[in-house]
């Protein structure tokens, strides 16, 4: 049976995720910063699907203790999803660098430093695959969420680089971006119904786009060729745009 | 703040809305001040989970516990039908109770005490769930069961979470050996027959008609009777249901691409959709090896259809009237709504067996559901129906319900007064869990 290691496993797309692969047969690790909220997902997982879960405690924030972290699991992993991320307060994070600090942390810093440790090791066993959860906020810096946004296109740009670094070996990185997901940090808002998906499409998107080993995917069609279009609009008039 | 409804799609607020993954959590939204109501997955009709405040259920859903000798299945409330059959069913278990939709939560199913087609011999959800743990007002949880805390219990099943936050229940699935119904469908020309069909002594679990509520005169009533049993292995005929008898090929699920103009739905076109599905069973006894999700959930296909009434939205007029003025009242409620031809295709019958229960629905009795568009002559409509129904001894389904009076309320359920009683003497004088709904009919406020 084959390994898989969830980085952030208490997100609601991450615990989609997890549902999918256990369903599939994978025996899981869930790794997340909060143990307390990680012990009923384990739990659930284990009455849907007969399958090996073993949650672990593992914070971005904390780039020091990764090595430890990975070399201190059970199951050598056959592939690692990576799904934390922190959203932040953009109008705080203009006068609170705290917050900049925080985003940059764990959406880009913190995730180099795993996935790093991670890439080696799979280049080494010259086997696995990595995935992991950008967003279409890196694909334009916009004025409601550009430091995100800017962390998000830095991890973009470091998995376009390892993806190019690890093909050699036989490792494949996948860049997942999805638009609009309906999650806890969105239920209080009127999201296009069209343009959101479910953690559940998201994870399936997930699940097919590895086994097919798509580069990236925008996990609904249609915001690939959304942000062709935010992307191509002129500097000139986007900048006059309230987006 | 976000615009929210019920499956009616009226009526529409406005509303704060937000979730919880830990009991911790749910404590500390009950701390702020002002009314809130749990919402589920948004199925019940009207507004008994609208309220400016609302906490959402849905994130609060994992399966706790499962023995697989005895069924005995502990989850949390916001767990879906849905995915319970998802998990469970390919290892031969099934619901024990089941509305015709399976996209309800755990929670919502004990709060509304839901009822299936096999209510005459098993009962309603409510009576299957061994125990739970409810948090009250005050942060407190409670566990109860029918042994322990037997009073609490007793008024949060069907209590239209109105005594608290049901966080998890335990509850036996039933064992199956097919995920396959060996059903039988049979056409009845009038009220009297479909009425005759329910009553002649049978041994089916499972029993439901479809009834024309726009045929007329001699036609009134006309329906389709559809009974069903779970298969056995040795009943499925097509080799490759053998080969794999609990697992069913994934279904087609459709999506209405858009909301339906409001006059899509009009009564030429329900007349013409009722004829030709009365039509399509021809007479006789027919006998079919049809799909779990086929027999159940027929309308779960379609995963939005509540979109083909439009803007306006719509209700469910569900009522049940004792059996003894089963024959006379349903004939007199039944014509009056097909004189008024408001009446939309999606109309059904069933004969619930006996409910001992504080405030669930059901009583032995015919029960008889079916949607109307918002209009305002369907309002009026309502309230002679509502005069009829109270004069028959019956009452309305609260799950579907977004407009009956409180004094109609007042008159059906024998313990509603009981019921506000018990309700304001555990919320001491502050009063956290209340629904639009509850404040309309006079529980709450």
């Amino acid at each position: 049976m084959k390994n898989l290691l969830i980085l952030g496993a208490t997100s609601d797309m991450a615990q989609a995720v997890a549902k999918e692969y256990a369903s599939a047969g994978w025996n899981l690790t869930l790794a997340a910063r909060n143990l307390e909220l990680l012990e009923p997902i384990a739990s659930d997982l284990r009455v849907r699907a007969n399958v090996n879960i073993v949650p672990l405690q593992f914070n971005a924030e904390n780039f020091s203790s990764h090595q430890h972290f990975y070399n201190a699991l059970e199951n050598a992993p056959d592939a690692v999803i990576c799904v934390f991320g922190y959203m932040g307060d953009q109008i705080e994070a203009r006068t609170n660098f705290e917050e900049v600090r925080k985003t940059i942390d764990v959406n880009y810093t913190g995730m180099i430093s795993i996935l790093n440790i991670v890439a080696n090791d799979f280049e080494t066993r010259g086997h696995g695959a990595i995935v992991a959860v950008s967003s279409v906020a890196g694909d334009r810096g916009r004025q409601s969420n550009y430091m995100y946004g800017s962390a998000k296109a830095g991890l973009t740009a470091y998995l376009a680089g390892l993806r190019n670094r690890l093909a050699k070996a036989g490792v494949h990185v996948m860049t997942v971006k999805p638009g609009f997901c309906r999650t806890k940090m969105t239920e209080n808002m009127e999201l296009p119904g069209a343009l959101t998906a479910e953690p559940e499409q998201v994870a399936q998107a997930i699940f097919k786009g590895l086994e097919k080993k798509r580069n990236t995917i925008y996990t609904l069609w249609m915001w690939r060729w959304i942000m062709l279009i935010i992307r191509h609009i002129p500097e000139f008039v986007f900048k006059k745009m309230g987006m | 703040m976000r615009k929210i409804s019920d499956w009616g799609n009226y009526p529409v607020i406005e509303a704060d809305v937000s979730g919880f993954d830990t009991t911790e959590q749910l404590r500390q939204k009950l701390d702020q001040p002002g009314e809130v109501i749990a919402f589920g997955n948004g199925r019940s009709y009207g507004d008994s989970s609208l309220q400016d405040r609302i906490l959402l259920t849905r994130r609060f859903n994992k399966f706790i516990s499962f023995d697989e000798t005895s069924g005995e299945l502990c989850c949390q409330a916001g767990v879906l039908m849905s995915e319970i059959l998802d998990v469970f069913m390919s290892r031969g278990w099934f619901l024990p109770v089941t509305p015709g939709t399976k996209f309800i939560t755990i929670g919502g199913a004990i709060a509304s005490d839901i009822h299936g087609k096999n209510h005459h011999v098993d009962g309603s959800f409510g009576q299957h769930v061994l125990s739970m743990d409810v948090m009250r007002n005050d942060g407190s949880v409670v566990t109860c069961s029918p042994t322990e805390n037997s009073d609490f219990f007793k008024i949060t099943i069907g209590g239209m979470g109105l005594s608290g936050i049901i966080l998890n229940a335990r509850f036996r699935l039933r064992k199956i050996e097919t995920a396959y119904i060996r059903e039988e469908t049979q056409r009845a020309a009038s009220l009297d027959e479909i009425m005759d069909a329910f009553e002649e002594p049978n041994t089916w679990n499972y029993s439901v008609a479809w009834i024309d509520c726009l045929a007329k005169g001699d036609s009134l009533g006309r329906s389709i009777m559809m009974r069903g049993e779970h298969a056995s292995t040795a009943e499925l005929v097509n080799p490759s249901h053998k080969h794999a008898p609990l697992t069913l090929k994934k279904g087609i699920s459709l999506e209405i691409p858009f909301r339906f103009p409001d006059f899509a739905l009009n009564h030429g076109t329900m007349k013409a959709f009722n004829f030709t599905y009365y039509n399509k069973c021809r007479p006789g006894i027919h006998q079919n090896l049809v799909n779990c999700n086929s027999f159940f959930y027929p309308l779960d296909t379609i995963a939005n259809w509540n979109q083909i009434y439009g803007k306006r939205g719509f209700t469910q007029y569900q009522f049940v009237i004792p059996k003894a003025a089963g024959r006379e009242g349903m004939r007199k409620i039944l014509k009056r709504i097909t004189d008024s031809g408001l009446g939309s295709f999606l109309a059904v019958l069933k004969l619930f067996g006996e409910q001992d229960s504080f405030m669930s629905f059901p009583m032995a009795g015919y029960t008889l559901a079916l949607d109307f568009p918002i209009s305002f002559k369907a309002m009026e409509l309502f309230k002679e129906l509502d005069a009829m129904v109270a004069d028959y001894g019956g009452r309305l389904y609260l799950s579907k319900d977004s407009r009956m009076t409180a004094e109609f309320f007042e008159k059906t359920y024998p313990n509603a007064d009981a019921f506000r009683q018990a309700i304001a003497l555990l919320n001491k004088g502050d009063t956290k869990f209340a629904s639009l709904q509850s404040n309309r009919i006079g529980i709450t406020s």
